[in-house]
């Protein structure tokens, strides 16, 4: 497979993701609408609504935040990649998309000395590597107002439920309105402190609507949003029913000592695509 | 449910609006986040002018996408206030009157609104598309070296902002956290 491919998709993936909410979200926004009673809460979905209408026809990107690029790449290992590294042509496809489609640069080169890039690269890529001859490329562009609230705690092995609860529900409030309510929460759990932390960012991709495989995740994913649409914080932290649209966990072995946790919140724009090739 | 008001702001405005009302903003209003918000620390700290006066302005927690061509602006939604919270009550003291963003306050800076009678609006955060519909000019007056955290002069009409602290301390978050 040629880079070029993949620097084509990475570009299509980006424009995509940031002019169209993704459309389980979009759903979800709807729904909402009905079940708050808040008036604020309300007024604050409609606007949400409508400005996805305005994204959809490709005038405007979603929020002005189109946020750093994330790059889940899945490759087969049968597959032979040719015309070059493949990290420069996701980010040169990354480049291009955010050139095209006039969307903000919001990377700066060093985290100290803070020079913006200019072109919104370079792209968090996380790789795996897969039995198969396929390459599977997942794009989330991730604003930072719901990226500054996401935390990860170190729970003890001996941790129950209601501690790993108590915890999310935490990080929930302490980013209040400025993570952008209703949220959407991804969850990592076990592995190490960085695995969790992909985990919870990779437990994004599933579709809200999408029950969890696993039994117990379920019902501890249907726990947390009950718990947390309990708190009344409601849309933009105003008040409302409505805090959270969406919880979704993925899970990991860990060791016997431990129970990292991971919580990645994402603001209501949870943007993102992917593709086969 | 929601009425008109102009900015700059009124004494007399800015001492009726009260807590969860829902404003529609008309009018002129300034950008700056985080770099600009620094710069202006550090020339009022040496006593330096700032390139713009804020006095009586309102400030607009924003930075926008690049405008596409045959359009006024890019996506304009706000960003998270509380970053800007070390920088508040300073900006406060000398003069400006409201701030417009996302989210709650520091301790510090609701007290200093109070102080200085003075207002915190939010506005829809994610709403980007929808609110650049809300500006009619836009033009960079300041600082153009920070990209999309320069700041412009924004002409806006009928920009959705709902009052979260207003001008007696009423913070809008903590009445509901009680």
């Amino acid at each position: 497979m040629d880079v070029k491919q993949i620097e084509k998709a990475v570009e299509q993936l980006c424009l995509k993701a940031n002019f169209y909410l993704r459309k389980d979200v979009a759903r979800a926004l709807k729904h909402a609408l009905k079940i708050e009673t808040s008036s604020t809460g309300k007024e604050i979905l409609k606007i949400l609504i409508e400005n996805e209408a305005i994204a959809r026809r490709r005038i405007l990107p979603l929020c002005q935040d189109t946020g750093m690029v994330i790059v889940f790449l899945e490759i087969g290992q049968g597959v032979r990649i040719k015309g070059g590294s493949i990290e420069k042509a996701v980010n040169r496809g990354a480049a291009r998309a955010y050139r095209r489609g006039s969307f903000r640069a919001s990377v700066v080169k060093d985290p100290l000395i803070r020079i913006n890039t200019g072109n919104n690269t370079p792209v968090v890529i996380h790789t795996k590597i897969v039995p198969g001859a396929r390459i599977k490329i997942h794009v989330t562009p991730k604003g930072f107002g719901s990226e500054n609230m996401s935390s990860i705690s170190m729970l003890k092995p001996t941790a129950r439920q209601d501690e790993i609860i108590d915890y999310i529900l935490d990080v929930v409030k302490k980013a209040g309105g400025k993570a952008c309510p209703p949220i959407i929460l991804g969850i990592g759990i076990g592995g190490t402190m960085e695995k969790a932390g992909v985990l919870s960012k990779e437990a994004l991709l599933r579709p809200i609507d999408r029950s969890n495989p696993k039994k117990h995740l379920m019902k501890l994913e249907r726990e947390i949003l009950k718990r947390v649409n309990g708190l009344g914080l409601g849309p933009m932290g105003l008040g409302g029913k409505v805090t959270c649209l969406g919880v979704n966990i993925l899970t990991y072995p860990t060791h016997i000592a431990g129970l990292p946790v991971a919580v990645s919140l994402s603001c209501h724009a949870l943007r993102g695509g992917k593709i086969v090739l | 449910m929601w009425r008109p008001i102009n900015v700059p702001l009124s004494r007399k405005d800015i001492l009726r609006l009260s807590c969860g009302d829902k404003v529609l903003l008309n009018g002129y209003v300034y950008t700056a986040r985080d770099m600009a918000h620094r710069r202006f620390f550090t020339a009022l700290q040496k006593n330096k002018k700032l390139p713009v006066s804020l006095k009586g302005q309102v400030v607009y927690y924003t930075g926008p996408t690049p405008a596409p061509r045959g359009r006024i602006i890019g996506a304009c939604g706000p960003t998270t206030s509380s970053r800007m919270d070390s920088f508040t009550p300073v900006l406060l003291k000398s003069g400006l009157k409201g701030t417009i963003g996302k989210g709650e306050r520091s301790i510090e800076t609701v007290r200093a609104i109070k102080k200085y009678k003075a207002i915190y609006f939010v506005t829809v955060g994610g709403a980007g598309a929808y609110l650049a519909g809300c500006v009619v000019e836009a033009r960079v007056i300041a600082y153009r070296d920070l990209g999309p955290e320069a700041i412009f002069r924004l002409k806006i009409r009928d920009l959705p902002v709902i009052v979260a602290i207003d001008s007696s301390g009423m913070d809008i978050f903590n009445k509901r956290k009680k």
